[in-house]
């Protein structure tokens, strides 16, 4: 990496703003601004920095629909948010996805125009941590916030995740490298332990690595339980792992003082999926008879775990709610977006601050392709080759303030350092603007 | 506007009113004395009219609440509604989503309702759902009793200091009151343990409960905070643990109160949990008699039942160790939720179930406390909603509370288990709430106890929170028609909030927003700024957000009722 020289060149700086990157929300981030634009970033990590400043490159800036010749064409605002409302208003079965990567209070209209329409509301959970919340739904949810983790924790186990590429300060700021309360010197003071098949960046930097095979986190998971309760293992190997280290490893965890489990989608979505994690919560749950342990899902987006709790609290459910029966339903493999999408019964889609062009199977954006898309957002994507009609909406925490939760369920009100471009809207205003216009096309048709 | 609430048969106990058949009039949402010929006349002749209820102690908005609904789609799944013109859609039994819970509230005829435990790093959180919750008003009660500062200070005696923290906290977090769950337990928890006692220290901290709950209560009363200190005491659901509650109460005798309006220095909350004797599940007997002796015998204290109701709920309190311990029991799914340098916290399912003995014996144990303390004044009628049983059940309690024949019928035909009259004194208590009692236990009581001026009775001056149930005391006879009495409190005829009508015939017609209430202290700004500018180098070092996003801003807690307290007087 090349030096860089420090930025000197700037007017203000704007301190503690958040990081709207990953689920780690980073709240100590300095924004450097000159005549109203980010020119450098303090404290965050090169994924945020590179978000916040390279913010407007491919940005969106103006309404757009596109026209007969399935090109894109730059329309003003009141034309493009109608010609929405009219897709809205006239739809079956609409639904709207994303919201993880904006404010809740852009939930709170979003929410009220699905109400209003009877849509399906939908986030990223329903494609990463879905099989999370199946399982806490099965088994329990052993969590904390992560300041005991940093104050506390003498052992910190990732699995399937691989925090130093996706959540590059998760170590630094929060479980490995800090000194906390009862962990003054900090990194040495904790064993950091990574299950993964890969050899991680994560892997690299801890005390013990354990390459189960892929596919083997159940098994592993099971063999240690088995320990755990003075049980004997009949195989010699396990998951690729020695039944000695396996035994070894189970004494380890057994004689800490503070256990700290994350785990990312590398353990939802291997084969045994929502399986995986109901086993690794039944260990924590296990090992809290000896000790002390809990757990964390490493969430990516930094408002994906806002969204679920925002739901759970309006509507009782956490993603995945269909209103078409006025009243919320929650049914996985049913009123979830994919399955939706794979079954062709959605007929409007809405994507907010998402990307569901990059990230949805082939079938699913088949469907989508044939549909009429509605896209809010702040950059040109893949989901914008899809889009017919584009709303440009701000960026949360740089332009626009809002509140999000950590993955740990910690609120935090995201401040704005600068002004938006003058011809973007935030997404609580472009939400409230489409739900007060179906409210008049619903009216209107009465 | 002017209303005027013509001929019900009124129950205000704060004024002396039992039973008298008189108008209540109303204008621009305050009681007045008189209106003129223009006001709107609203009938309820004969009917059943009181302060709209206080609810002094329940789980409705907040993180517990939140991983609640999140984890048990099975209780979401109970009490489906539909959106109507006037409401949102409901959902959910014991954690009902949040606008469900300000209806179901509402019909009920209650127009407040405290949080109980808001640890302060997630108030923002407890705050977007109070916004989220319609037509009731919520005080959140601000968690204290295992905060580090709070054991620091302790352990070294600074009660100005404390003071000085607890004003600034209630500030940040937009809190009401003192909240202490399980002092140094919760603390405990943080390395898997547990404290049992008030004279066992929490590790490392090496402070006991008692000398943190007598250094909060100083500091409550050297503010003169409207409400007192709020405790769940230690050894939660333990078989043998009422000497602890007995000595949590009376290490508080020689405080002194600071305020003119409550009576008490310590508020006992869901003291059903609190009143085990014994030393296992298998010998557990009722441990009522001491306790209630104790509080019969002394002024200082007040308590609210936490009274099981026998449904399938979700247990959720800021005393983690105790939910580990109920998940080792029951088997049932466990969440956990510690909350750096603040508290800990946990959920498990339950299903209290009248064939099971423990179950009924705690149903026994709640009825015998509200039945053996003479004063109603110092009882609140609760269900530690929703950990003994969910709040819509509340009715029902009233209906315990007013029949001994109904009670008596329950332990005959089998409804309870024979443990309920074996090892209680239930069948022996022949007393029976009348409407003026059920009025001071839910809403004069906690009046009083809040230190709420403005409401709990039908003064003139007090805000216009009415509620008319559909029965006619004067012909009819609570002791022998339970279940007309449980219908009738269940679905309030009219509930009117700031002199506005929410609730007619038991359906919701209107929908407002909740109000924030919540505490300023006026005087004490300096120790404030002294304390913060001493404390914010351990802050920056170990919490994990800055203190600038840690604060609750403004915007989270609009529309907000602050009560002012003047530190200096």
């Amino acid at each position: 990496m090349a030096y860089e020289p420090p930025v000197t060149d700037y007017d203000k700086i704007v301190e503690n703003c958040t990081c709207a990157f990953c689920g780690s929300n980073c709240d100590d981030v300095d924004i450097l601004v000159k005549d109203n634009h980010v020119v450098g970033v303090r404290h965050a990590c090169r994924l945020g920095a590179s978000k916040i400043m390279e913010d407007e490159d491919q940005r969106l800036t103006v309404p757009m629909i596109r026209d007969e010749n399935g090109e894109l064409v730059e329309v003003d605002w009141d034309t493009a948010l109608d010609k929405a409302a009219e897709l809205i208003a006239g739809a079956v079965r609409p639904v709207f996805y994303g919201w993880s990567e904006t404010s809740i209070e852009a939930m709170k209209p979003g929410l009220e125009l699905t109400e209003l329409v009877g849509a399906v509301i939908d986030n990223q959970a329903t494609i990463c941590h879905g099989p999370t919340v199946q399982a806490v739904q099965n088994v329990g949810y052993p969590l904390m916030t992560l300041g005991e983790v940093k104050n506390r924790a003498d052992m910190v186990v990732y699995t399937g995740s691989n925090p130093m590429n996706a959540h590059p300060r998760h170590l630094a700021r929060y479980t490995t490298f800090p000194k906390g309360f009862f962990r003054k010197r900090g990194r040495f003071d904790r064993t950091l332990v990574t299950w993964d098949p890969k050899y991680s960046d994560t892997a690299k930097l801890s005390d013990i690595w354990v390459p189960f095979e892929e596919n083997g986190d159940y098994a592993f998971c099971n063999a240690i339980r088995a320990v755990l309760k003075g049980k004997e293992l009949k195989q010699d190997v396990i998951s690729g792992i020695p039944k000695e280290d396996i035994v070894a490893l189970t004494e380890k965890m057994k004689n800490t003082q503070f256990g700290a489990l994350f785990f990312g989608l590398g353990l939802t979505h291997t084969l045994s999926k929502q399986r995986n994690i109901d086993i690794a919560i039944q260990l924590v749950q296990d090992l809290n008879k000896y000790t002390k342990w809990v757990l964390l899902p490493m969430r990516g987006h930094f408002n994906v775990n806002g969204f679920n709790i925002f739901m759970s609290y309006e509507m009782g459910f956490p993603y995945g709610v269909d209103f078409s029966r006025g009243y919320p339903r929650y049914m996985i493999g049913e009123t979830t977006t994919i399955d939706l999408l794979n079954r062709k019964e959605c007929d409007v889609f809405m994507v907010i601050a998402a990307d569901p062009g990059a990230h949805f199977p082939g079938g699913a954006l088949a469907h989508l392709a044939d549909i009429p898309v509605i896209q809010i957002d702040i950059h040109w994507g893949p989901s914008t080759e899809l889009a017919d009609v584009v709303l440009p909406g701000t960026f949360i925490g740089v332009e626009t303030a809002g509140t999000s939760y950590r993955m740990d369920s910690v609120p935090i009100f995201m401040k704005k350092a600068i002004d938006p471009p003058e011809t973007c809207r935030e997404d609580e205003w472009i939400v409230n603007e489409l739900l007060k216009r179906v409210t008049k096309l619903k009216e209107a048709s009465k | 506007m002017e209303y005027i609430l013509k001929n019900g048969i009124v129950y205000d106990p704060i004024n002396e009113i039992n039973g008298e058949k008189k108008d209540v009039m109303f204008k621009d949402g305050k009681i007045v004395n008189s209106v003129s010929d223009d006001a709107k006349v609203i009938d309820v002749t004969d009917k059943l009219v009181m302060p709209a209820g206080i609810d002094v102690h329940c789980h409705l908005a907040g993180p517990k609440l939140c991983v609640g609904r999140l984890y048990r789609p099975e209780d979401e799944r109970r009490g489906v509604k539909p959106k109507t013109d006037i409401t949102r859609p409901e959902t959910g039994f014991s954690i009902p989503n949040c606008p469900a819970t300000g209806y179901r509230f509402s019909k009920m005829g209650y127009g407040t309702v405290v949080e109980a435990a808001v640890p302060p790093l997630e108030a923002k959180h407890t705050h977007e759902e109070i916004i989220a919750i319609p037509n009731i008003d919520i005080p959140p009660l601000t968690l204290f009793g295992n905060n580090w500062f709070i054991l620091q200070f302790a352990k070294e005696g600074r009660i100005e200091d404390i003071a000085a923290f607890v004003s600034a906290w209630l500030k940040i977090t937009k809190g009401y009151g003192v909240k202490i769950v399980n002092p140094c337990g919760s603390e405990a928890w943080g390395w898997g343990m547990n404290v049992h006692g008030i004279d066992d220290p929490a590790p490392y901290w090496d402070v006991t409960a008692r000398e943190v709950i007598r250094a909060l209560a100083q500091a409550n009363e050297m503010l003169g905070l409207p409400h007192s200190i709020h405790i769940h005491p230690n050894d939660l659901g333990h078989p043998g643990n009422f000497p602890t509650t007995v000595n949590t109460i009376d290490c508080m005798k020689d405080i002194k109160k600071n305020s003119e309006y409550r009576n008490q220095t310590i508020h006992l909350t869901h003291a059903q949990f609190h009143c085990y004797d014994g030393t296992s599940w298998r010998d557990v007997t009722s441990g009522v008699e001491p306790v209630a002796d104790y509080i019969n015998k002394h002024d200082h204290v007040t308590m609210d039942m936490g009274q099981v109701t026998l449904d399938e709920t979700t247990t959720m309190t800021a005393d983690g160790p105790m939910e580990y311990d109920l998940y080792e029991l029951t088997g049932l799914k466990w969440a956990n939720k510690d909350i750096e340098l603040e508290t800990a916290s946990g959920l498990v399912p339950f299903i209290y179930s009248g064939r099971n003995p423990v179950h009924s014996l705690q149903w026994a144990i709640g009825l015998e406390l509200a039945l053996m303390i003479e004063d109603p004044w110092k009882v609140c009628l609760t269900t530690d909603s929703p950990n003994a049983g969910p709040f819509i059940r509340y009715p029902r309690v009233m209906s315990w509370l007013m029949s001994y024949q109904r009670r008596a019928e329950m332990m005959d035909n089998k409804e309870v288990h024979a443990w309920a009259g074996r090892k209680s004194a239930l069948g022996t208590l022949d007393r029976e709430y009348d409407f003026y009692d059920i009025a001071t236990i839910t809403r004069a009581g906690p009046s009083k106890i809040y230190g709420f001026e403005d409401r709990g009775h039908l003064g003139a001056g007090a805000i216009a929170d009415i509620a008319v149930y559909d029965l006619e005391p004067n012909n009819f006879d609570p002791t022998r028609n339970a279940a007309e009495v449980e219908k009738a409190f269940s679905n309030a005829l009219y509930t009117i909030k700031d002199g506005q009508i929410l609730v007619k015939d038991g359906e919701i017609v209107k929908v407002v927003s909740s109000k924030h209430v919540r505490t300023e202290v006026e005087g004490f700004e300096d120790e404030e700024k002294r304390i913060l500018e001493e404390i914010m180098p351990f802050f920056n070092r170990y919490y994990t957000v800055k203190f600038e996003n840690y604060v609750v801003h403004d915007h989270y807690a609009e529309p907000s009722s602050v009560y002012k307290v003047n530190a200096s007087k």
